[in-house]
């Protein structure tokens, strides 16, 4: 506050309980004239009535602030401004998303096969859930594999004759447990979070990721014992 | 302070290339603020004070031409939602009242062509009741008939995107007069000369071939005429009018500017 007040030419009475910082160049410089039918006339005291040196039409007088109409003008219309384009941008993104929730109930363990690679959510949320007798040694139970190819992110096929994924587009193969081991591909595929809904059925939770290479594949979410 | 950073700034090379002229404060350097830019150019760089007398001008064409602005600026908005398709065009005119941001868009965009339509009539009057039409401005006012009839076109086809019934049977109803179109509609004056003229085997003009046909993409109101008129609404027509419009504004200042009171 006081380095602006500092640069304002203008005698203010009332020293220190000066509010706003007015900007140099917009304020003529000299002494105020306050305009008679301005506002808060009973502020009007404070403000020196010498009224030399600046044209009294282009000052509003509020008291011990003195700001000039040019200013209020284009302050109220960078508000202006600013505001449409706030909005302008808020524009673009809609209160309601048409896309697949990323948490689903996948069903009960009973209405998957020991071993197999199931498909049956690749198409709708982008995922397979495997039903492995031993992960890592960590026993019989589930996880969930992201069927995004992690080289260029295509969708990779279950071969079930061949016990592997495959990708279409650059030959990438991950083994059944989603750990790459030819083609281009990086690293394994990233598995999500599996826990148990409150009605015993597996919920598959897209929001949280696993990446093997991070060693995030130990974490007890990542996999859901079972059997 | 302020008004140093502003010096730097007015004296660099970018703002030098972009304007020409020095601060507008004198007469010269007020004509060429005009005269050096491309939008300003097309109005008249001094304009008779009578001439934009409020009470002999309504300024309706300029309001005609700030709500051709706002129209154009709501309808890009709407463009980003909005899927002119049978399944889809119905839902994503609800969905930008329920569930997009400033779900008013959709009425500024449907105001403003109420009152678009109003705004050009009233300038029509004035420019009539004035005489403004009369030599040298009689070709002026030609290519203002044809900016009313694309407003009024305009105002049509935009009436079919909201695909509910009342746009479905408003079209069905407003493109049956083009039935009636001498020649070129099947029902029209002169379409059986034409086909008696083709021969017995041949009919040149029918429901399938005449203008009717050709404005709705298909026999009635499908989904392949809210496609064309959408196109036609978004893209051809505010094409035309755009030259039209800079045309209108240009030889306004050719004809000698604003007519004034005599």
């Amino acid at each position: 506050m006081a380095e602006p007040s500092k640069e304002n030419p203008l005698p203010i009475a009332g020293g220190a309980k000066t509010a706003l910082p007015v900007t140099p160049p917009l304020v003529a410089a000299g002494a105020a004239a306050t305009k008679p039918a301005a506002p808060a006339p009973a502020a009007n005291a404070s403000v020196p009535p010498s009224g030399e040196g600046i044209d009294r039409r282009t000052l509003l007088s509020l008291g011990p602030v003195t700001v000039s109409w040019v200013a209020l003008a284009w302050a109220s219309f960078t508000a202006a401004m600013a505001l449409s384009a706030g909005a302008l941008g808020r524009f673009f993104f809609p209160n309601v998303l048409f896309e697949p929730p990323s948490s689903f109930k996948a069903g009960f363990p009973e209405d998957y096969a020991t071993g197999k690679v199931d498909e049956r959510w690749k198409n709708l949320f982008g995922c397979w859930l495997v039903r492995s007798p031993d992960d890592f040694g960590r026993g019989p139970g589930f996880y969930v594999l992201s069927t995004v190819c992690t080289h260029l992110g295509c969708t990779p096929n279950w071969l079930d004759a061949e016990n592997k994924f495959k990708c279409p587009c650059h030959g990438s193969g991950f083994r059944r447990t989603g750990v790459n081991f030819e083609g281009p591909a990086p690293r394994p595929l990233e598995r999500f979070r599996i826990a148990w809904a409150d009605d015993g059925q597996i919920l598959v939770d897209k929001s949280k990721k696993f990446q093997q290479e991070k060693g995030q594949w130990t974490d007890p979410e990542s996999f859901l014992k079972y059997g | 302070m302020f008004s140093k950073l502003w010096d730097n700034i007015t004296e660099s090379q970018i703002w030098k290339s972009i304007f020409r002229h020095g601060s507008p404060d004198t007469p010269r350097n007020q004509a060429l603020a005009v005269l050096s830019n491309v939008f300003l150019h097309l109005h008249p760089a001094r304009a008779r004070k009578g001439g934009i007398k409020l009470e002999y001008t309504w300024c309706m064409g300029g309001v005609t031409f700030f709500l051709f602005l706002e129209l154009t600026i709501t309808g890009i908005l709407l463009m980003f939602y909005y899927r002119p398709t049978a399944d889809y065009a119905f839902v994503d005119m609800v969905a930008l009242r329920e569930h997009i941001p400033l779900g008013i868009m959709r009425e500024l965009h449907r105001w403003g062509a109420h009152l678009m339509v109003i705004s050009v009539w009233l300038h029509m009057f004035r420019v009539f009741l004035t005489g403004s039409y009369k030599p040298p401005r009689e070709f002026n006012w030609s290519v203002g008939v044809i900016l009313l009839t694309l407003t009024l076109l305009l105002s049509f086809t935009g009436y079919l995107l909201p695909w509910d019934q009342l746009a479905m049977w408003a079209v069905t109803v407003g493109t049956n007069m083009a039935r009636a179109t001498p020649f070129l509609g099947h029902e029209g004056p002169g379409a059986s000369l034409l086909n008696w003229l083709a021969g017995e085997n041949m009919q040149i003009v029918h429901a399938g071939s005449d203008v009717r046909f050709a404005l709705l993409a298909g026999r009635f109101v499908g989904e392949a005429t809210l496609l064309r008129f959408y196109v036609l609404h978004c893209i051809a027509f505010p094409f035309v009018a755009v030259i039209l419009i800079a045309v209108h504004f240009w030889r306004v200042r050719k004809d000698g500017g604003i007519s004034g009171p005599v």
